[in-house]
């Protein structure tokens, strides 16, 4: 290969085994949470407790991601809070708009 | 620098060479960059959200639901067509398979990032080409769902009641209310696009490894970087599965 010859001067660090088999357990939590809302999806009838479900779930496979793929539970606290807090305005804002289309909904119908 | 600190041994912090956060600035960045965009999604979600709940939600059976104007349909039955499959009821699979595929991307990005970490060019270059795979499988799979969802599906039952409309545009379409499919064209739309955009970058990446950028450079940081975008991308995916598709 044409790059052969900058090999020379740079070390590559053995494979990480330890670091590589967390990461595919990850993955297989995310995989198996999948298929869990997969299961639920086809044996629960449509309502609250479903969404709820769902939800919390989803929640957990977005904290897998976060905070073991982007790497945000190993960085500085300072950067993992300033990330998490401002999340509360989407709450906030779930809430709120959903209550209001619902009381639209009242009004409709 | 660290190393300039350590040399003269009174500065302040306002003396300047630390990291906020201890983290370079380029991945601070990305990551305020990435909060913006959280709350673009987060918009464009709830605002379905808000919309979906002022509509009527389908009572009954899910066997008997039947497409109509007057409720928001159940997505199971709208997303139920697997490519070579047509006629089979196959509700969520092919999406299902579509996470999965994002799901993997990710992995393989992040198993790239931990090569850069350990200098090791060739492992780079392997996983960045399995993640550009997996981006462009996600694609491919989309351009099929959005060609499928426009056209319609070709069972006669399939009609909105009044109207022998097929498929969907953002005026019309079979499945419910003109909002549903105006909403799944903007939300898995923008999404496609960030996918889009983020095979362009891994692109960018795997050409720089491959050419020898960052081993020049000494880090691969920039891998870091744009694997936090690719990750992202495949956070914004779960919740739009869940709220669409599942929900």
């Amino acid at each position: 290969m044409a790059h052969s010859e900058h090999e020379t001067h740079v070390t590559v660090l053995p494979p990480d085994r330890e670091k590589i088999k967390k990461l595919w357990t990850v993955a297989g939590y995310l995989g198996l949470i999948t298929a869990v809302e997969f299961i639920i999806a086809f044996t629960m009838g449509h309502g609250p407790l479903k969404t709820a479900i769902f939800i919390g779930l989803t929640i957990v496979k977005a904290a897998y991601i976060v905070g073991e793929f982007m790497h945000l539970r190993y960085e500085a606290k300072v950067l993992f809070w300033s990330i998490l807090i401002p999340l509360i305005f989407v709450v906030w804002m779930l809430v709120a708009f959903v209550y209001e289309g619902m009381a639209i909904g009242l009004v409709r119908h | 620098m660290a190393s300039t600190a350590a040399a003269h041994g009174d500065e302040s912090t306002w003396d300047g060479g630390s990291s906020p956060m201890g983290a370079s600035y380029g991945k601070l960045m990305m990551w305020f960059f990435l909060m913006s965009d959280a709350f673009t999604f987060s918009a464009l979600l709830i605002t379905y959200g808000l919309v979906r709940s002022s509509h009527q939600a389908y009572v009954g059976a899910v066997n008997a639901f039947k497409f109509s104007q007057s409720y928001w349909p159940i997505p199971e039955k709208v997303f139920e067509s697997v490519p070579f499959l047509e006629g089979v009821s196959l509700p969520l699979v092919f999406v299902g398979i579509m996470t999965f595929i994002l799901i993997m991307s990710s992995v393989t990005m992040v198993l790239a990032v931990e090569a850069g970490h350990r200098m090791d060019r060739a492992a780079v270059e392997k996983w960045m080409l399995w993640t550009l795979l997996g981006g462009i499988a996600f694609l491919s799979c989309q351009a099929w769902e959005w060609t499928h969802f426009i056209h319609g599906a070709h069972h006669g039952d399939a009609v909105a009641e009044g109207t022998t409309f097929f498929g969907a545009n953002l005026v019309h379409n079979q499945y419910g209310p003109s909002d549903f499919a105006a909403f799944f064209f903007f939300i898995t739309g923008f999404h496609g696009f960030h996918v889009f955009s983020g095979v362009c970058l891994n692109f960018l990446i795997y050409f720089n490894t491959v050419t020898g950028v960052y081993e020049r450079r000494g880090h691969y940081e920039m891998v870091e970087k744009v694997g936090l975008y690719w990750h992202f991308v495949d956070l914004v995916w779960v919740f739009v599965f869940t709220f669409f598709y599942l929900v």
